[in-house]
């Protein structure tokens, strides 16, 4: 296959939970493609909707509350019309997830060999020694020393960072085309952070899947992703080639992103956080759902939902802004503001 | 580990000892008759009453009177150890009443054990699957009502219409197992499943509300994430981490039955040890009363070691030094 065939093509994927409160509108019609080789980082704060896609994908929501619409092409297969257990041969097998806590993600009373092993077995028909070698094998890729030794120690016995590699490790095992980072390095100390996004990095490259990177942190995408989708309340805001949104990002929550976030030049007292919260996704504000905290609207953004659209750089963007008006302001203020060249 | 067993088995001594000297309180500050008295029988002499009063100590302090239960017990009695003196009632030695009677407890703890245990655990799981279906009611429904339905109520229901209508088992009273495997089954079937139901009950409940709360977690996520079928997701991961805690209580809850069970024993005449002590409270004979404290607060604290030592097996993450 070549490095340039899509593995996902997500059109109009839309996700409803159904409460006693009412349906939450968790994901609204979402579409993004996602490449071999690419890493596609998307980013939004909590409850923008990230996580519920990754989970939509993985055919991880509960059927029984959920309503998932839409179309999720794998490889030309709609995952959306695939029953739980024709699901089941594609988790963890094509399509491999890793999680936000990795001190929670590994079953305490098993050890993390064993665990792996148990993937191996999961979709293939081998010997237990079997399955324990190719586990040995993928921790000792991973990075973990002693990997042998260290197969055969429980989750506790492992640091943080150790944790977040075995279960790496555990979604490589079937050479996945897909891998679905969900916050990986939240939860980790800043020096492991960098170690694991260097490790997902090089296993995008050695294993040649396509990596989906979800956080909340755009430090972690700008060093990584090549390409980058912006959530808010459930719907992408702007999407696009990193270095396109990065060098010229088109939306005002994309550009408040940006000025909140801090780097070593920043001082704290400079960061500019966006106000207010993110809406209720109960009752959704009408028109553009960032018109409520938008420092840019103007009079038809709290009736008109805008759609993404093509910007002359290449990449889409859904704000009702004129293009020529977003230039403008990002060539007279966000570009000196955040450095960068105009 | 051996070490820790050891400091364990000190402890537990320590703990009998402490539990014995309580009982002795409690049964000194009881406003009992004379002991002596009905040892004598209906016209009892002067002379006699005496001799026994002096043969029992009861002319002496409590703690004196403790003082020779525990040198009795430790050194043994003409019956051999451990001495747990004669009865007050009928003279007759407690051990050997206790060696007759503990088995007829055992059996019944025994088997009415393993029947609430699978039984509940089975419930349970099946509650938690089917969760929110007709299914998960009707199995809540059951575990109400058998923590609901007293155990006395309970037992002559299942004597009256399993045994005089349907005449399906043997009747009340216990058939050592030496007359036969049959018979001794029949007599104890019925007391095992009331004796059970309760528990049962307990344990579905128990059992349901922790895989629930097992599935929740992150790594039953993951576990699904690798592709594993559901029955591996809820079986291998999910109720395994759930049953540690029922293994705590089922110890405890095993080992206290071991004096405790007196209605059951009541309801079918099977005279076990918690009939021995019921019996032994309300005529104050206080080495029958003794002697099946030492037998309860015994199999406690050896049940909870049990507990604690399996519990180290179960779960990785606990080590004992």
């Amino acid at each position: 296959m070549s490095s340039s065939s899509t593995l996902l093509d997500v059109r109009n994927l839309t996700v409803r939970f159904k409460t006693r409160d009412g349906v939450v509108q968790a994901v609204s019609d979402l579409s993004f493609a996602l490449r071999r080789g690419e890493t596609l980082g998307v980013v939004g704060e909590s409850g923008s909707g990230k996580s519920v896609t990754s989970l939509a994908i993985m055919g991880l929501l509960n059927r029984g509350y959920t309503d998932v619409s839409g179309e999720i092409f794998f490889e030309g297969t709609d995952l959306l019309k695939l029953s739980n257990s024709e699901l089941r041969k594609i988790r963890g097998n094509d399509v491999s997830m890793i999680f936000q806590d990795p001190f929670a993600c590994l079953h305490p009373l098993y050890r993390v060999g064993d665990q792996i092993a148990e993937a191996v077995r999961a979709h293939s028909d081998v010997s237990k020694s079997a399955a324990r070698n190719r586990a040995v094998e993928l921790l000792g890729q991973v990075g973990i020393p002693n990997a042998a030794s260290r197969a055969r120690d429980y989750p506790h016995q492992y640091s943080g960072g150790m944790r977040q590699r075995a279960m790496i490790a555990m979604a490589l095992v079937h050479n996945p085309d897909v891998l679905i980072a969900d916050e990986p390095t939240t939860a980790l100390d800043v020096t492991v952070q960098a170690q694991i996004l260097e490790l997902i990095d090089r296993v995008k490259r050695e294993f040649d899947v396509g990596v989906i990177l979800i956080t909340h942190d755009l430090g972690v995408v700008a060093e990584t992703a090549t390409h980058v989708m912006v959530m808010y309340a459930g719907r992408a805001m702007e999407y696009g080639p990193a270095e396109e949104v990065f060098a010229a990002a088109q939306h005002p929550y994309a550009w408040g992103l940006l000025e909140s976030m801090p780097t070593v030049e920043k001082r704290l007292d400079v960061l500019v956080p966006i106000e207010g919260s993110p809406p209720s996704l109960l009752r959704p504000p009408p028109g553009c759902p960032f018109h409520p905290r938008c420092k840019y609207r103007f009079e038809p953004c709290d009736s008109k939902l805008p759609t993404l659209v093509q910007m002359p750089g290449g990449h889409l963007d859904g704000c009702l802004l004129p293009a020529e008006r977003k230039k403008e302001l990002w060539r007279n203020r966000l570009a000196p503001e955040l450095g960068l060249p105009a | 580990m051996l070490f820790y067993i050891l400091r364990r088995l000190v402890w537990t001594a320590a703990v009998i000892l402490a539990v014995l000297f309580v009982t002795f309180l409690v049964f000194f500050k009881l406003p009992n008759g004379n002991p002596a008295l009905r040892f004598c029988g209906k016209s009892p002499t002067e002379q006699c009453i005496q001799l026994t009063t002096i043969r029992l100590h009861l002319n002496k302090p409590f703690y004196t009177e403790f003082g020779y239960f525990v040198k009795t017990f430790v050194t043994g009695d003409q019956d051999g150890w451990p001495g747990l003196g004669y009865s007050y009632g009928n003279y007759v030695s407690v051990r050997s009443e206790i060696i007759q009677r503990a088995p007829r407890t055992l059996w019944l703890i025994a088997g009415a054990a393993i029947i609430w245990l699978v039984g509940g655990v089975a419930i349970g799981v099946l509650s938690a699957v089917k969760r929110r279906t007709i299914v998960d009611r009707l199995a809540m429904s059951f575990a109400l009502f058998g923590i609901s339905a007293p155990v006395f109520w309970l037992g002559l229901m299942a004597l009256y219409i399993v045994w005089k209508e349907m005449g399906l088992t043997g009747g009340t009273g216990y058939t050592p197992i030496s007359q036969g495997i049959g018979h001794w089954f029949g007599h104890l079937i019925l007391p095992w499943c009331v004796l059970a139901l309760l528990y049962m009950a307990i344990y579905a409940r128990l059992t349901r509300n922790n895989l629930l709360e097992t599935l929740g977690e992150d790594y039953i996520r993951t576990a699904r994430a690798k592709g594993l079928s559901e029955r591996k997701v809820i079986f291998k991961h999910g109720l395994r981490a759930s049953l540690t805690p029922i293994v705590t209580i089922f110890g405890l809850d095993t080992a206290l039955l071991v004096g405790g069970a007196i209605i059951t024993e009541s309801v079918f005449n099977l005279q076990g040890l918690g009939w021995l002590a019921y019996n032994g409270a309300i005529t104050q004979d206080l080495p029958t009363v003794l002697g099946v404290v030492i037998c309860t607060a015994s199999a406690v604290a050896v049940m909870n070691l049990v507990v604690d030592i399996v519990y180290a097996f179960l779960d990785p993450r606990v080590r004992y030094a």
